[in-house]
């Protein structure tokens, strides 16, 4: 058996798992709806205002939003213990991994980033932005996963894993923050939006070739104890 | 026959916990159709052992020989011949009893027609339940799902953490004959259990806590 | 094997508690000296800034602050990697001591910050690229501790402590890089005024002692932390309790 086979059968698994359990990939959707439909409560409904915010107000929820959903990752493994299996297989754990947390991705930054035209829409963020928004939030998702990953990885046998998890996470999430709205944001402007959507590119290429290690390292760690 | 070394030697292994010793300088050699039971009362580091023989923890000193070799170098080929069953349900509840199988093969890297899957599940006794999903099982048949993947992964060695857990009367039996025809044929099983056993072939006890 | 024995002894902590006692008064001494000296020097000796008048004269302790904190951190990352590869226990003892020295000296450069911006911004607080990256560094600070504290297995603490380091490391460059572009994008370069170039050489002198100074105070301090862990873990072995008894 081969290791993309290997690697289809995780991913098919949770898919599985995730759709029919549909809470686990609709409800941080929803918290990207109903968060980002707050602001203009908190902030005022005039459309320049929120115009300038929203590339920025979307961006956090968004990574609000993947954060939440990362917390479940490695969780529902750990308890049903099937994680063992996943640690104990004869294959390198790096495509495991991998394929683990594309899988995620699927379910949560992927509906994530095809939902943000629509709150675009409700935060009056200009229409020359929605496609730059779309792609960034798809390649900025993806690293946000990633880098996720790691802190559920190494919260997973805590009891008290989410807010912990935050802790953790939150200031690795800054690079993909700066470089997804600056893209939104010069789309708008009219300037050059490619610089910043390559850079979270070459992000993702990093985080792709790295962080399934840490991953792995945390995962290991975790049952271990 | 005799001359070749053990498929599995423990030479002076030592773990502790929390400051607390749970074995030092335990020895043991498990050859082909050996039956291994590790006894000791709660927290003598049962589970802790089959967990580092396993590879799933590496809190221990001393050396483990796969096959003669070091087994840090022998992971793969050690992963690949033993099976280990912990505590937990081993099974994803959303998912139907032959879906959890094939995933569990597929994570060992073996491809595994669904038929044998069929035969596996009803050889445990859950040939009707084939479709359901695993929370609509009971406890003792959500065991028998995660017992099953001992009938389609093949192994050499067996790793059992309490087998008999939720497990009825008759369904005990069932499990010890597993056992020995597994043993039979030339396997190996480590198993820790409160259950007295019995076997219709000659069992070693290792007992554990001893040291304190 | 030989060439490896050196590996072992400094990861032995009886050894290691005796040598870095000898060692402490040769960090304490030259840190105090350096420290004290070099902000006396700095504060009452160093003429004003022609732009800011009196109140540069906190980078004596800014600079350093924010400059071993970085290191500190380099340095606990470096203890994490040689504690994941070579499960030296010793290394997961620096690491530990590390975080919270390394925690309270970003603070310092925040607070120090905070007051020197009130009379050269006229706030307390501007989102400046240094000022937000030594921010970002206190938070991947507080992030650590608090991972370290929520297991209650030490071994796992350590362990997991190190991957997070280790994955802190790798993105601390990318993190100051990404908080630089972000800033020249909002800010064009007109509030800058602490360039390299302009910095006058009376005044970098002192701030060269007060930088070597910190350095040699956060490896005193952290070898204080250090041997009160060595102590606590050790607490049950016959030469600790001969210590204490003062044998």
């Amino acid at each position: 058996m081969g290791t993309s086979t290997v690697m289809f059968a995780v991913l098919r698994r949770d898919l599985q798992a995730a759709l029919r359990r549909g809470s686990e990939w609709s409800n941080p959707l929803l918290f990207f709806l109903m968060v980002c439909s707050l602001f203009p409560l908190g902030i005022g409904p005039e459309r320049q205002q929120l115009a300038v915010l929203a590339p920025g107000i979307i961006w956090v929820v968004a990574l609000l939003a993947s954060m939440m959903a990362t917390d479940g990752l490695f969780r529902g493994d750990y308890d049903d213990a099937t994680l063992e299996q996943l640690l104990l297989s004869p294959l390198p754990l790096y495509p495991l991994v991998l394929a683990k947390t594309f899988g995620h991705w699927l379910v949560s930054g992927l509906p994530l980033s095809l939902l943000s035209p629509l709150l675009a829409t409700i935060l009056q963020l200009p229409s020359e932005g929605l496609a730059v928004l779309m792609v960034s939030l798809l390649l900025g998702t993806a690293v946000l996963s990633f880098i996720g990953a790691i802190g559920a990885a190494l919260t997973v046998g805590l009891r008290k894993g989410g807010l912990l998890l935050s802790l953790i996470v939150l200031p690795l999430y800054i690079p993909v923050l700066i470089f997804g709205s600056a893209a939104v944001k010069s789309a708008i402007d009219g300037m050059a939006y490619l610089p910043p959507l390559a850079v979270l590119a070459a992000l993702l290429m990093a985080a792709l070739a790295l962080a399934p290690l840490a991953i792995g390292g945390a995962l290991r760690i975790s049952v271990d104890q | 026959m005799s001359l070749s070394p053990p498929d599995l030697k423990l030479h002076n292994l030592y773990s502790e916990r929390d400051e607390r010793v749970l074995f030092a300088g335990l020895s043991l050699s498990v050859s082909a159709g050996d039956v291994v039971q590790l006894a000791g009362p709660n927290g003598s580091g049962k589970t802790t052992l089959l967990k580092v023989l396993a590879g799933l923890s590496s809190r221990y000193e001393g050396d483990i020989y796969w096959r003669g070799e070091n087994l840090i170098t022998q992971r793969e080929d050690f992963r690949q011949h033993s099976l280990y069953l912990g505590h937990g349900s081993g099974i994803k509840a959303q998912l139907t009893a032959l879906e959890n199988l094939r995933w569990s093969c597929a994570v060992r890297g073996q491809h595994v027609a669904d038929a044998d899957l069929h035969r596996a599940l009803t050889k445990v006794g859950l040939g009707e339940f084939i479709q359901q999903p695993c929370y609509s099982l009971s406890a003792g048949q959500q065991r028998r799902v995660n017992l099953a993947r001992l009938f389609c992964c093949p192994a050499q060695l067996w790793l059992l953490d309490e087998p008999f857990t939720a497990i009825d009367q008759r369904g005990v039996a069932e499990i010890e004959q597993w056992i020995c025809d597994f043993a039979d044929n030339g396997g190996m099983v480590l198993l820790t259990t409160h259950h007295p056993l019995s076997l219709p072939r000659p069992l070693r006890r290792i007992e554990l806590g001893g040291a304190s | 094997m030989a060439n490896w024995q050196w590996f072992h002894k400094w990861g032995s902590p009886r050894w290691f508690y005796q040598f870095s006692g000898r060692l402490l008064p040769w960090l304490a001494i030259p840190a105090l000296l350096l420290l004290v000296g070099g902000c006396v020097w700095g504060l009452a000796f160093v003429p004003a800034d022609f732009k800011q008048g009196n109140s540069f004269r906190i980078i004596y302790i800014h600079v350093p602050a924010a400059a071993v904190a970085m290191g500190g951190y380099m340095l606990m990352a470096t203890a994490a990697a040689v504690h994941l590869i070579w499960r030296m226990k010793l290394a997961a003892i620096v690491m530990k001591s590390a975080a919270p020295i390394g925690a309270a000296l970003t603070f310092l450069a925040l607070l120090t910050g905070a007051v020197w911006g009130k009379p050269t911004w006229g706030t307390w607080w501007v989102w400046d690229a240094r000022i937000t990256s030594v921010l970002i560094l206190f938070f991947l600070y507080l992030g650590l501790i608090a991972l370290h504290q929520a297991f209650e297995n030490r071994d796992a603490a350590a362990r997991a402590c190190a991957v997070l380091a280790i994955v802190g490391a790798v993105n601390i460059p990318i993190i100051y890089w990404s908080v630089e572009w972000w800033y020249s994008l909002h800010q064009p370069a007109s509030i800058k005024f602490v360039g390299e170039s302009t910095i006058h050489p009376t005044m970098l002198r002192p701030l060269m002692a007060t930088l070597s100074g910190m350095y040699l105070f956060f490896g005193w301090v952290l070898l204080l932390f250090v041997r009160a862990e060595i102590i606590e873990r050790e607490k049950n072995t016959r030469w600790v309790q001969a210590l204490v008894s003062g044998k």
